[in-house]
């Protein structure tokens, strides 16, 4: 089973990074981008075939390494078998 | 005293501080590997600056799960001295040891300069050298010190007097909103964090690259024989 994890700065934080790209795209041409947020991507292959135990476990992934729930906030995403719902 | 310095892969600051405290300051000092699940009777551990796990995923992530620092946990959680400095205060802050985070720096720039700080608390085992208000300058030398926390967790953060350091003017005054001096950003200009229990601190400016006259500058030094001559004495009394 496939899955993506991404991983994003929380709202309410200022992200230096994406206001530093969305800056930069303003200044390529493209004035009109009110915001970027700049996080970051995983793909994880995992075993097994329970959508429902392989969403529990990348939860519990991000909860434990992949994210910092202080400053992030994360959403896993299954890509194949799982229908690709968002939780 | 017993004072450990943890090595992890891409520390760069270990030999620094096991200088100072061996050399400066005559202790017993020994390195302790971070596959070690063993802190060798040390009293008093420092978690170094440098780029451990070269700062995958998150600066600290990766050297906060590592086998010493389970054994740093439980240091902790007895009352031990932990100092983190630098890449060390984001492994401490990665562990849960201490309260927070950190962002990259505002301007999304390396800084190593020098920052001045207000000692905001001198009842501790790391700071009573220090008189009351006094100001350090100390250099930094980081990408990632910009301290984040919930709003609300920052005012309890203050109502437990947990904000041992802040950056400052060179006459001591609050300029948060100003990068010359609150250089990273940092949310109420905080420098240098300790758990409530006063045992474990986390810093990013870098007390042992100020701690020798042929530095031109002993402001760190202060800090470090605060540590290693309070420390003897704290453990000595629970003995």
């Amino acid at each position: 089973m496939k899955a993506r994890v991404t991983v994003y700065p929380r709202r309410e934080i200022l992200d230096p990074q994406g206001k530093a790209i969305r800056d930069a795209l303003s200044r390529v041409g493209f004035p009109g981008v009110d915001d970027v947020r700049a996080g970051k991507s995983f793909e994880i292959s995992l075993a097994g075939e329970d959508p429902e135990a392989a969403r529990r476990q990348l939860r519990d992934m991000c909860e434990r390494l992949l994210a910092n729930t202080v400053v992030e906030d994360y959403a896993v995403e299954l890509l194949d078998g799982g229908a690709g719902v968002q939780s | 005293m017993k004072c450990g310095v943890v090595v992890f892969p891409g520390s760069n600051c270990d030999h620094d501080i096991y200088h100072v405290l061996k050399h400066v300051l005559q202790q017993d000092v020994t390195f302790l590997w971070h596959q070690d699940d063993t802190l060798q009777g040390c009293e008093l551990v420092v978690l170094p600056g440098g780029f451990a796990y070269g700062d995958y995923l998150r600066a600290g992530a990766m050297a906060a799960l590592s086998p010493v620092m389970g054994a740093v946990k439980r240091h902790a959680g007895a009352g031990g001295l932990v100092l983190g400095i630098c890449n060390g205060f984001q492994v401490l802050l990665e562990a849960g040891l201490i309260p927070g985070a950190m962002r990259r720096n505002q301007n999304l720039r390396f800084l190593c300069r020098d920052v001045y700080l207000k000692v905001e608390r001198t009842d501790l085992p790391f700071t009573w050298k220090f008189r009351p208000g006094q100001l350090m300058r100390i250099p930094i030398a980081h990408g990632e010190g910009n301290y984040e926390d919930a709003p609300e967790r920052l005012d309890a953060l203050e109502a437990n007097r947990q904000v041992v350091f802040r950056y400052v003017t060179p006459e001591g005054e609050r300029a948060d909103a100003d990068p010359q001096w609150n250089p990273n950003g940092a949310a109420r200009a905080i420098a240098g964090v300790c758990n409530t229990g006063g045992n474990v601190l986390g810093m990013m400016p870098h007390p042992e690259r100020c701690a020798e006259p042929i530095l031109g500058n002993t402001d760190g030094l202060t800090l470090l024989a605060s540590a290693v001559e309070a420390g003897s004495q704290v453990l000595g009394a629970r003995r």
